[in-house]
């Protein structure tokens, strides 16, 4: 009885889930599998990124880091918060106490005013996290022609391929190629939007923040401030706001699963003596 | 237990005398997992995963308590606590690594041990009532792990919460009003996450209460075994202590290998990275997807495109995904089968390989983007996936022409068994 009436679910089930099929089927069958669209066809993936922390030996290159940091600073934090990182966290990029302070102390954080006790502004400490440009959202969205500038301290995990995302994202810009206008007359990247093809769909808000070799001034004994390298740096600094204990994890991660190695081995080697009373000796086996 | 020739616990000493006399809590672990259990001699390693899920449950517990201490369950500031553990606490993103890829692992185990439970037939009698909890298990496991996945507010935990909060909106009638009612309002909010937060603390300890009758149940007829033939005799069995906890322990070691590997290498690989924005009700994620141990039961819900006849296809897709789970209820009802192990069914072994497969491709269909031709190979496996569990195993099992069993574990093992054995042929 219980069978009869689960062959019969299961026939409602498989014909139910057939009938869409089938109706899927149809429609594909007479209207095809869905058009191109200009975003499926010309969007491309990030171009691989090689960063001294890929891999599982990579560690991050302080200089590097100092770097993509003053690129951040000096371009990308006019419009991008960094809310996840305090000033103190950038002692973990060489800083020392009295350069944290006065990091700190160039950017202006929300605060108190002792004497009024109204909301004013004062010189960051270390302990205070990096300010947003924006006092809130609605300024954020007003001053980018809607579009609100997301947080970076997570943007390399935030997004498929991390690192080589944003350094492609922001090599990525150019005009529409002209195979794409022939291919597709009605794709357009209306005003205030700008052609970029490793954004998903083709039309980004950001204007490109870095269009000038030289745009940041790198100290004595860097490499040459190309955009090409002050993407890669910044990529490298974005990565270490995204995870700051990246590095300090794999090299736990060795020692962990060095020891649970010899471990297993071990047990391994005891499992092995405790069985061998009870295991059949093959030549016993074979005799039989 | 029910085995006459069980070890009975001899207290070795004064304190483990007084202790056995007033409170036998050591009596009960050696007959629950230590010398008094007799377990079959001949367990492969697939018979290991129970154990490994033990394991995962008090290691989720552990990390879980740990992360409770130092999260705050309010929407605004549930994405920022998340991440002040994996910044500032110490050791707290290893804590949290190891929590998120703790319940993919978990998941891992359990559905090992489920499908060891479907080749070998584990659900039969006498063992109905382990497997019937055992799916009780899976259920909670499951409603754990959605809500704990809401908890980081991120985009994938807001989105996540609100497709399958809206599924309960499918019913007829009643839908909304139960939606608003287990949400605590019209969109998930700060009451939906304080209400998961809560329940996801608890429900933890309600699995571990069922764990322990699912383990119970098992003491009654003793484990299965590959062969699926019943234990006769003292000489098919070896106690569990020294012989399974020395396997077990082995198995464990192994597990930690590759769980570890993930942990430290590469936590985020089983996540989303959309999980890492925010959340944000004003903006919709391009493809919401659950976490991928949902990803079968998620392309089953969504093979359903079009109304059958006067049922809605959002209902039917509903529908077909709970009863999904639920078919593995009638399991023991529903194969007739005198026999247990797939080892000795030539036809059914057939089925369970293309089972497994069907279900790969579910996996794979249910994190792939909503698009054709993805959908029309999930409507196909979903129709296999039924079709197998309510037609072809009851049908098979009656058919079928079952290959000759040994006559005992100790004969498949040593290919004799001479103490009990009737005359054999040498």
């Amino acid at each position: 009885m219980i069978r009869l009436f689960g062959i019969l679910t299961g026939l409602f089930f498989a014909v139910a889930v057939l009938w869409s099929f089938g109706n899927g089927a149809f429609v594909a069958a007479t209207e095809g599998l869905g058009e191109a669209t200009a975003e499926k066809v010309f969007y491309e993936h990030p171009e691989e990124l090689d960063l001294p922390s890929n891999g599982v030996f990579g560690t991050f290159d302080e200089a590097q880091l100092q770097r993509g940091y003053q690129v951040y600073k000096e371009v990308c934090s006019a419009c991008h918060s960094l809310k996840f990182v305090a000033f103190r966290d950038l002692a973990q990029l060489g800083y020392d106490e009295g350069q944290i302070k006065a990091e700190a102390a160039s950017f202006q954080v929300p605060g108190i005013d002792p004497a009024t006790g109204e909301a004013t502004t004062r010189p960051g400490l270390a302990t205070d996290y990096f300010p947003s440009p924006y006092p809130n959202t609605v300024a954020a969205a007003a001053a980018n022609n809607n579009a609100i500038p997301p947080d970076l301290s997570l943007i390399t995990k935030a997004r498929h391929d991390g690192s080589a995302y944003v350094h492609s994202l922001l090599t990525g810009y150019s005009e529409p190629p002209a195979e794409l206008t022939q291919q597709f007359p009605n794709f357009t990247t209306p005003p205030g939007l700008n052609y970029n093809r490793y954004f998903p769909n083709l039309n980004i808000a950001m204007a490109p923040p870095l269009a000038l070799d030289g745009q940041v001034t790198y100290g004595e004994g860097n490499p040459e401030p190309t955009v090409d390298q002050m993407a890669t740096d910044v990529a490298a600094f974005l990565t270490w706001t995204a995870e700051p204990t990246l590095v300090k994890r794999r090299q736990t991660g060795f020692a962990v699963l060095g020891f649970v190695l010899f471990a297993t081995i071990l047990a391994y080697f005891a499992k092995q003596q405790v069985w061998a009373a009870v295991k059949p000796k093959k030549a016993a086996k074979a005799k039989d | 237990m029910s085995f006459p020739w069980a070890r009975e616990y001899q207290p070795t000493n004064g304190l483990m005398k007084f202790l056995d006399e007033k409170l036998p809590l050591p009596r009960l672990i050696y007959g629950a997992i230590g010398a008094g259990y007799p377990v079959p001699r001949n367990l492969s390693y697939m018979w290991n995963f129970g154990v490994l899920a033990g394991f995962c449950l008090v290691m989720q517990i552990i990390t879980g308590v740990v992360l409770a201490m130092h999260y705050a369950p309010n929407a605004l500031v549930a994405f920022a606590t998340t991440e002040h553990i994996m910044r500032d606490v110490n050791w707290g993103w290893l804590m949290r690594y190891a929590h998120a890829n703790g319940a993919s692992f978990f998941f891992v185990v359990v559905y090992l041990h489920i499908f060891r439970g479907f080749f070998y037939s584990s659900y039969k009698a006498p063992r109905e009532m382990i497997w019937l909890l055992g799916v009780v298990i899976f259920l909670l496991m499951m409603a754990t792990a959605f809500m704990g996945y809401v908890l980081p507010w991120g985009q994938m935990s807001f989105w996540g919460a609100k497709v399958i909060t809206g599924l309960f909106g499918a019913i007829p009638l009643v839908g909304e009003p139960i939606q608003v009612w287990l949400l605590g309002g019209f969109a998930p909010d700060n009451a939906a996450l304080n209400r998961f937060f809560s329940l996801h603390f608890l429900l933890p300890f309600v699995i571990a209460g069922v764990v322990i009758l699912h383990i119970w149940a098992l003491h009654i007829p003793g484990s299965s075994n590959p062969t699926g033939v019943e234990i006769k005799t003292e000489a098919d069995t070896l106690p569990f202590h020294p012989y399974y906890t020395a396997k077990d322990g082995f198995g464990l070691g192994v597990f930690l290998l590759f769980f570890l590997g993930m942990v430290f290498f590469l936590p985020n690989f089983l996540g989303h990275p959309d999980n890492y924005i925010e959340a944000n009700p004003l903006s919709t994620p391009a493809h919401i997807v659950p976490e991928w141990y949902f990803w079968p039961f998620y392309a089953i819900l969504r093979a359903f495109t079009i109304d059958f006849f006067f049922i809605p296809a959002k209902l039917m897709g509903v529908l077909a995904m709970f009863a999904a789970i639920l078919v593995w209820f009638f399991l023991p009802w529903l194969d007739k089968s005198p026999v247990r192990s797939g080892h000795y069914r030539p036809l059914f072994r057939i089925f369970f390989w293309i089972l497994v497969v069907d279900m790969a491709v579910l996996f794979w269909l249910g994190g792939a983007a909503a698009e054709e031709p993805y959908v029309m190979f999930s409507q196909l496996a979903t129709a296999y996936y039924f079709l197998h569990f309510l037609v072809i195993l009851p049908i098979v099992s009656s058919i079928e022409k079952p290959k000759p069993l040994p006559y005992s574990i100790t004969e498949s093992v040593l290919g004799s068994d001479k103490d009990t054995a009737p005359a054999a042929a040498n």
